[in-house]
């Protein structure tokens, strides 16, 4: 008995899968498209320090209670490069590129938020 | 834990004390059999590791393809709702977010068997059934995750990966369902 004789899989069902795979690849790309950035909110303190446009490429230090902390603005993305807290997660969390994406450095009290056309909520803003 | 699908009118008569008796025919034992069945395979599936939480292949309902072909809706419809009833006690989730997980996974399902259980068997099998079952499963639980559990937007993000897994499980169960069908005797 081969696996997929005539009376397994019906000529329906082979209609059926086609649309369900189609409607995968359909709610996969809804779901998981978002903005490109167009600009990046510095945080400190929870005061913006600056809104810079991501279309320039440049370095950002930023002051905060434990010391210097660097962003790089670079290829229309933006990351935390060098920051003083002792478990590094803002800076391991790498480059941001879309919409919503945000980078915190809880203990220096530095973050870096993207914006991009429309704001996209999440948890910390919900 | 019976229910006759033939009589629903004889399913309990009073006996010479006055006390009700529940009268069984062979079909409830049938369906009894057929829940029992699927709960053993919902418990070997809980004993497997999850990739990730949420994601489960759903073997038990392979059970319930075979009875929605073999015996008609109304029959799948008590195998599936025995099972998720009988398996959250084994749980130990019964009234327990989980339950309702189940729950509403369980009754999405039927609502969407009952549709394509009218489609022509010429054309339509357990693939069909399968499948449409499985997304109808991860949408009303979905839904009840969004309305009750945490309602944020975010979950969004997650229903790409709950989609595959209800194609590719959904296919894999009703091919097995298929199968199974196929063979005389079950």
């Amino acid at each position: 008995m081969s696996l997929l004789p005539r009376d397994v899989i019906k000529i329906g069902d082979g209609v059926t899968l086609l649309c369900a795979f189609c409607a995968v690849i359909w709610v996969t790309l809804s779901a998981w498209h978002s903005d490109l950035a167009d600009k990046a909110i510095i945080r400190q303190g929870g005061k913006i320090f600056r809104e810079v446009p991501l279309a320039r490429d440049q370095q950002i230090e930023v002051q905060g209670p434990l010391g210097i902390s660097v962003i790089t603005i670079a290829k229309r993305k933006a990351r935390i490069t060098a920051d003083p807290s002792p478990r590094q997660y803002c800076v391991r969390q790498g480059w941001l590129e879309r919409a919503g994406e945000i980078a915190i450095c809880l203990p220096n009290e530095v973050s870096v938020e993207l914006l991009g056309g429309t704001k996209k909520y999440d948890s910390l803003n919900y | 834990m019976t229910a006759s699908t033939t009589n629903p009118s004889r399913s309990h008569t009073e006996n010479e004390q006055g006390a009700r008796i529940l009268h069984t025919v062979p079909s409830d034992h049938h369906i009894a059999q057929m829940a029992a069945i699927a709960l053993v395979l919902s418990i070997i599936e809980g004993a497997l590791p999850s990739p990730l939480p949420g994601v489960k292949p759903g073997i038990a309902n392979i059970v319930t393809l075979v009875v929605l072909v073999r015996y008609g809706w109304r029959a799948a419809a008590w195998v599936s709702l025995l099972r998720v009833i009988a398996g959250s006690i084994l749980f130990g989730n019964l009234f327990a977010p989980g339950f309702f997980l189940s729950l509403s996974g369980a009754l999405c399902s039927l609502a969407m068997l009952a549709i394509t259980w009218q489609l022509p068997e010429r054309w339509f099998g357990a693939v069909t059934h399968s499948i449409c079952a499985a997304f109808a499963h991860i949408a009303g639980q979905m839904l009840v995750v969004y309305v009750w559990l945490i309602p944020h937007s975010g979950i969004i993000f997650l229903f790409p990966i709950f989609a595959a897994a209800a194609l590719f499980f959904g296919a894999l169960n009703g091919l097995l369902a298929a199968r199974l069908l196929n063979t005389p005797d079950t």
